[in-house]
């Protein structure tokens, strides 16, 4: 039988100092508990053999361009001249336009479920949302592709005579049904749907950690459910809400397939985002992986480690924005 | 009205409710509220369809529906703000504005299940298409040739591979979490939530770099299934932990004063309770591997032709037979058809082990299921 040995010395005579208790597990809880650690630090050693090797793989990308690598704009095949600078203003840019049309969507998902929906509903809802996570990204591009694509051309076409004052929203060439098709616009729509469940479950999660006591307050001071919702479930849950959209913001960062699936691959920035052509980090490793030679794929590894720098900065603000808001601190982590 | 300690007074027409009164309403939604919300989207639809393609110079129906949403808020307010003040008019307008994402989110899940099945009808139909691979089938095949077991079948011993290398370590570090802790606790739960950040694409990147050309291992399910379980790890040991962190304290503590050791009490006290909601963990982490695309482009290759070793040769899965038969030979139509069916039968997955997480972690820890409460009461009886 495995019993912990506990023992305390007995303090010096006149000191005022407390005593030191040391409790010793036996041998076998000692060995469990570093095989335990080990297991914890497994996490850490996958992460760091990753950082290591991409960097190991794209040292070469970054010794012939230095930081050129990060802003010039011509990815030559056949040369030997790299630059993500085309193709990084894409990506934060089709991960901004998916975050204007999800962050409102999932807020108010997650309020209607926290706050609004009968409470019989409240489970189903939860389950079709976390459904909505689930569904892999495939279907989501393919319906995409298929389904969403040729329908918005229409509104697409609107926006680009109607709001032409706006920079992005202008066309640079005649438009037409094809004009639109493959744009970052599209993209980005569908990117929205895949952040979308991310930020409803965990914002939900918050939302409906805000104290009971100070809704009934609110209630007794006579407000409406909004009122309510406005005074006290918003400000509490602010915090998460914020690292929730963040994550959100991360995951389309990373979105590759549907990128790839619906986007005119072009290797410059384009910023008039209803016309065709774009790029994404991602998608360009996609398609470029087969085909790349050692430099080329060297270049890639770069490419991928600059992606991973930025989502992991993303994540890493999210996580400490959540823990230090009021919500993270009630909720574990 | 009764006063406390009165001779009883027989129940009579003094007690009913005076005409003035109106009895309270205890239920949520009045039927004004029902009547304004179908009013303004009556009203939307038929201001839409008149105006829509005969007066305004807008077309497609993702136009529309976008259009008679706009119109049907703009309605509400108005129909809204002639009937109550200004307070209870913000109070339901955000109410139907909140209520429309939910239903979005509904919407949007029932969509991509439908618009797959309806699209890989044409091929799902067929029985070669679930028996059968794609050898010797050629583009202008018609659908009666050729199918997906080569793919289905890759795609479930990756996923085996994969749950077997990340289960164990998961749930082995979220147990760490959990239990001991101390320093090391919150650096790790730091990177465990970075790992979950990673782009799926840059672990099929790193398994290619490591794996493939560092370690020799060929292009294979072996890689890929390395590259899943990367995906998967973090899931894991996030949902193990939030579960095991549910086991009530005071089961470790009588485990540990009945003389238990730290690795008996784990074994056989803690995740025997906590076993229903690992199990959803476990499946949760699967069905989010199963979908996984990007990784396994990058590490196993693609083939048609049936592979059923992990360890040597390409091999295909659902996720990049979808792939292929889009951008591939995306203009053939009945590769089209076929990259539904498939997506349909992905789809299809992901819904059954959802529905099995459900059934299976529903309760909490240490509950136990109508079939074990009878077993226990049978031998109860018996003895």
């Amino acid at each position: 039988m495995a019993i912990a040995v506990t023992s305390a010395r007995p303090a010096p005579a006149d000191d005022d100092t407390p005593r030191v208790i040391v409790s010793r597990g036996s041998r076998s809880d000692v060995v469990f508990r570093n095989a335990l650690r080990l297991a914890g630090l497994s996490s850490f050693v996958i992460t760091a053999m990753i950082l290591v090797f991409l960097i190991f793989r794209s040292l070469w990308a970054f010794r012939a361009d230095g930081f050129s690598f990060l802003t010039k704009q011509n990815w030559v095949f056949t040369g030997n001249e790299f630059g993500v600078g085309g193709v990084l203003p894409d990506t934060l840019a089709i991960a901004a336009m998916a975050s204007v049309i999800s962050i409102p969507v999932a807020l108010a998902t997650a309020i209607f479920i926290s706050e609004y929906a009968p409470p019989g509903m409240r489970r189903g809802l939860i389950a079709v949302i976390d459904l909505m996570a689930a569904i892999p990204s495939i279907v989501y591009a393919l319906w995409g592709r298929f389904f969403l694509m040729p329908r918005v051309i229409g509104v697409m076409g609107w926006i680009s005579r109607h709001v032409s004052w706006f920079p992005p929203f202008k066309l640079t060439v005649q438009p037409s049904a094809s004009s639109f098709v493959g744009s970052p616009a599209i993209a980005a729509m569908v990117v929205s749907l895949m952040a979308i469940p991310i930020i409803t479950s965990l914002s939900r999660e918050v939302f409906s950690q805000a104290p009971q006591g100070e809704r009934e307050a609110a209630y007794a001071l006579g407000s409406t459910r909004w009122g309510m919702v406005r005074t006290v479930v918003v400000p509490f849950g602010r915090g998460g809400a914020t690292g929730a959209a963040m994550l959100g913001i991360g995951r389309a960062l990373g979105e590759t397939i549907a990128v790839y699936m619906i986007i005119n691959t072009i290797y410059s920035f384009n910023w008039h985002v209803l016309e065709s052509g774009g790029n994404s980090i991602a998608a360009m490793i996609a398609g470029l992986w087969n085909s790349a030679s050692a430099n080329q794929l060297s270049a890639l590894m770069a490419a991928g480690l600059v992606l991973f720098a930025i989502t992991l900065t993303f994540n890493s603000l999210a996580a400490l924005i959540i823990s230090r808001s009021r919500s993270g601190a009630a909720t574990q982590d | 009205m009764t006063t406390i300690g009165s001779s009883s007074r027989p129940v009579g027409s003094d007690q009913l409710p005076s005409v003035g009164d109106v009895p309270i309403r205890l239920s949520k939604v009045a039927s004004e509220d029902v009547l304004t919300v179908l009013g303004a989207a009556t009203g939307s639809l038929g201001l839409t369809w008149v105006l829509y393609e005969r007066v305004l110079p807008l077309s497609g129906a993702f136009g529309f529906w976008l259009t008679w949403y706009l119109v049907f808020v703009i309605l509400y307010l108005a129909a809204a703000s002639l009937q109550w003040s200004w307070l209870v008019v913000r109070d339901r307008m955000t109410a139907v504005l909140v209520s429309s994402g939910g239903i979005f989110a509904c919407v949007v899940v029932a969509d991509q299940i439908g618009y797959s099945f309806v699209k890989g009808l044409a091929a799902i139909k067929h029985a070669n298409f679930w028996t059968t691979t794609m050898a010797n089938v050629s583009a202008t095949s018609p659908l009666t040739v050729g199918g997906m077991l080569h793919a289905a079948v890759g795609s479930l011993e990756q996923l085996a591979l994969a749950t077997l290398f990340s289960v164990p370590l998961g749930i082995t570090a979220a147990v760490f979490l959990a239990e001991v802790g101390g320093r090391l606790e919150r650096p790790v739960r730091t990177i465990i939530n970075a790992m979950t950040a990673l782009p799926s694409i840059i672990a099929g990147l790193f398994i290619y770099a490591l794996a493939v050309l560092a370690l020799g291992i060929p292009e294979s399910g072996l890689a890929a299934a390395l590259a899943i379980s990367i995906i998967m790890l973090p899931t894991v040991t996030r949902a193990s932990e939030v579960v095991l962190q549910v086991v009530p304290g005071t089961l470790r503590e009588a485990s540990f004063a009945l003389g238990a050791s730290h690795w008996r009490t784990v074994m056989r006290v803690i995740l025997p309770t906590a076993r229903s909601g690992l199990t959803t963990a476990v499946v949760l982490a699967m069905a989010r591997g199963f979908g996984e695309t990007a990784p396994v482009l990058l590490t196993a290759g693609f083939s048609p032709y049936m592979n059923t070793t992990p360890f040597h040769g390409w091999q295909a899965t659902l996720p990049t037979y979808i792939w292929y038969s889009v951008l591939i030979t995306g203009q053939y139509p009945n590769y089209v058809s076929r990259a539904f069916g498939a997506g349909f039968t992905l789809m299809l997955v992901v819904v059954v082990l959802f529905t099995i997480a459900r059934v299976i972690g529903g309760g909490r820890p240490g509950e136990l299921s109508k079939r074990q409460i009878r077993k226990l009461r049978r031998e109860a009886a018996r003895s």
